[in-house]
C-alpha cells in the first residue's frame, strides 16, 4: 500500500516543489516507484523543474472532475523508470481541488505506486489543507530565519488537527523537518538561525540539512531534479535525507564546518 | 441542519464598571493603556458592568456609552448585573445581556463542611475534570482554553499561541506564546513556566507584553502572581 507524504510550509518560496521534485527522485532511484504531485493549482511549477513541460497534456483536475484517465494524465521520467508526474492546472484555481476526487485520485494511484509525494502550495487555506488532508508522513520544509520557522510551526498544528488521520483519530501524521538553504557560513556570522535553534523552536525529527547551493537554482533552470547532479552537495543531501526517511542512519552532512583537503583547496573546489 | 446553525463558544471579554465612566479620569487613564498596546484593544469587545450603577436607565445613556469606548477603538456589546428597566433600555440600544460572572476567586474554596464526615474526594475528583493536562507542543495559532479549572503543559508553548484558563497555567517548557490566567477574574491565578519568552501574560486581564517583560527574567523559570494590582514576577 502506497504511503503519502506531503511536503508543505506554510511559507512560500522555501523551497518546497524543488525538495518535492528532488525526494520523489531519491526515492526513484531507491527503487521506489514514487509518483510527484503538484497540488499548486493556477502556479503550476512542478513540470518545469521535472523537465517534464513539454509533454503535459491532461492534468490532476481533469482527472479530478472525470475529464481525463488518469493514464493519461501522468508522465513518466525519461531518466528513471520508477518516477511518474502529475502536473496540475495552469488556468483553473484551488477551488477545483475538490476533496472527494482528489481522494478518489489517491485511492487509485496507491493501487499502482509505492510513494506518492505531494508537493503543496504555501499558505494555510484550501490549496494546502488539500494537499496536507490525506497524508500519512510530512516533511516541512523551512528556511534557518524566523518567519518560516513560525509559519512551519503553524503548519504542523495544523497538520496535528485538521489531517484526516486527526480527524478520524488515527495514529497522527509522522512529521519530519527538512532545513533547505542553509549556509553554514551565515550561521556563523550569526545572519541565519543554526540547526540546534531551528530544532528548539519546532522540536520534530531533523531528516536532513540541504546547504544553500548555486547548483539548486542550476538544476531548477534545465529541469533535472538535483539528485540527479551526483557531484552537487545538496544533490548527496536529499540523497541521505531519503535514506533517513527510509529508516536509515546516516551521519548529517553540511552543519558544521567540513575539512577541505588540501589537494582540493588547491584545486580551488568547495 | 438544524442543530448545526446554532454553536456554543467561550469567549474572553473584557468588563468595564458603568460607575467609571461618570470619572472623569478614566478617559485619559484608558487612553494611556490603549496606547501602550492598541493592537490588544483594537475592537476588543466590552461589556459593562451595571452593578453600583442605577443611574444608567435611558437608552441613550447606553448609546452615550458605547460611543466614549468606540472612541478608544472598543466595543460596547452588552451589559451585565442589568436590573430590569436597565435591560430594556440596553436592549433597545442594541445590547446584549450577558449572566453576572463571578468577580471572586472562581475556583472551589476548601471544603468548609461541619461536623458530617461525609468524605471530600468528590470535590477533588471534580476539579481535577474540569483542569486540562496537554502534552503535545502548542503550536502558533492554537488556542486552548480550560474553562473553570487549570491548564498544565508538558511541552513549549510556540510564538503564536495563546493558552488560557480560568484557574493557574503552568507550562513545563518554553512559554513563547500569549498565557491568560484567571481569564474570568480570578485574581489568584497564577501562571508558572519553566522559561519565559513570553509574547504576552495576564492574569485577571491585567497583562504585560514581552517589551515590558523585565528582561532579567527572559529564558528563566519565573512564577507570575497579581499582588496589588500589579503583575510580579518571581524567579522560581
Amino acid at each position: 500500500m502506497a504511503k503519502i507524504i506531503v511536503l508543505t510550509s506554510g511559507k512560500g518560496g522555501v523551497g518546497k516543489t524543488t525538495s518535492a521534485a528532488a525526494i520523489a527522485a531519491a526515492l526513484a532511484l531507491r527503487g521506489k516507484r514514487t509518483v510527484v504531485i503538484d497540488f499548486d493549482v493556477g502556479l503550476r511549477n512542478l513540470d518545469l523543474i521535472m523537465g517534464c513541460e513539454r509533454r503535459v497534456v491532461f492534468d490532476f483536475i481533469n482527472v479530478i472532475n472525470g475529464d481525463a484517465k488518469l493514464n493519461q494524465a501522468l508522465i513518466k521520467d525519461k531518466r528513471n523508470d520508477n518516477l511518474y508526474i502529475f502536473p496540475t492546472s495552469q488556468t483553473r484555481d484551488k477551488d477545483a481541488l475538490k476533496r472527494d476526487g482528489v481522494e478518489r485520485v489517491l485511492e487509485e494511484l496507491k493501487e499502482d505506486f509505492d510513494y506518492i509525494v505531494c508537493d503543496s502550495p504555501a499558505g494555510i487555506e484550501h490549496g494546502a489543507i488539500t494537499a496536507l488532508y490525506f497524508a500519512d508522513s510530512a516533511i516541512i520544509v523551512t528556511n534557518p530565519e524566523v518567519s518560516s520557522v513560525r509559519d512551519s510551526d503553524r503548519i504542523i498544528g495544523i497538520l496535528a488537527s485538521k489531517s484526516r488521520r486527526a480527524e478520524h483519530n488515527l495514529e497522527p501524521v509522522d512529521v519530519h523537518l527538512l532545513l533547505t538553504r542553509y549556509s553554514l557560513e551565515r550561521v556563523k556570522r550569526g545572519e541565519m538561525l543554526s540547526v540546534e535553534d531551528v530544532n528548539e523552536i519546532l522540536s520534530i525529527p531533523l531528516l536532513g540539512v540541504i546547504p544553500e547551493s548555486e547548483s539548486v537554482l542550476r538544476a531548477s533552470n534545465t529541469g533535472t531534479p538535483i539528485v540527479f547532479d551526483q557531484e552537487s552537495p545538496a544533490g548527496r543531501a536529499y540523497v541521505d535525507a531519503v535514506a533517513r526517511f527510509l529508516g536509515e542512519q546516516r551521519e548529517m552532512r553540511f552543519t558544521k564546518p567540513e575539512r577541505r583537503s588540501f589537494l582540493r583547496a588547491l584545486l580551488g573546489k568547495a | 441542519m438544524a442543530a448545526n446553525l446554532v454553536q456554543g463558544a467561550v469567549f474572553t471579554v473584557m468588563v468595564v464598571r458603568a460607575g467609571m465612566l461618570r470619572d472623569p479620569a478614566f478617559a485619559s487613564e484608558l487612553a494611556q493603556q490603549v496606547q501602550r498596546s492598541p493592537r490588544f484593544f483594537l475592537n476588543a469587545p466590552v461589556v459593562l458592568d451595571l452593578r453600583e450603577a442605577a443611574e444608567f436607565t435611558s437608552e441613550i445613556e447606553f448609546h452615550e456609552a458605547r460611543d466614549v469606548l468606540r472612541r478608544h477603538t472598543l466595543a460596547l456589546i452588552g451589559v451585565q448585573n442589568a436590573q430590569p428597566a436597565q435591560l430594556d433600555a440596553a436592549s433597545a440600544a442594541g445590547l446584549a445581556s450577558f449572566a453576572p460572572n463571578a468577580t471572586q476567586p472562581s475556583r472551589p474554596r476548601p471544603v468548609e463542611q461541619g461536623p458530617s464526615a461525609a468524605p471530600a474526594p468528590p470535590a477533588v475528583a471534580s476539579n481535577a475534570a474540569k483542569s486540562r493536562l496537554v502534552t503535545q507542543p502548542v503550536r502558533s495559532g492554537t488556542q486552548i482554553y480550560v474553562r473553570g479549572g487549570d491548564l498544565v503543559v508538558t511541552a513549549p508553548v510556540s510564538a503564536g499561541a495563546e493558552i488560557m484558563a480560568d484557574g493557574n497555567i503552568h507550562v513545563y517548557g518554553a512559554l513563547r506564546g500569549r498565557a491568560l490566567a484567571g481569564a474570568s477574574g480570578d485574581v489568584e491565578a497564577r501562571i508558572f513556566c519553566s522559561r519565559l519568552e513570553a509574547e504576552l501574560v495576564s492574569i485577571a486581564g491585567h497583562y504585560l507584553v514581552s517589551d515590558q517583560l523585565p528582561p532579567e527574567h527572559r529564558g528563566l523559570p519565573v512564577q507570575i502572581a497579581l499582588l496589588d494590582d500589579r503583575l510580579t514576577i518571581e524567579r522560581n
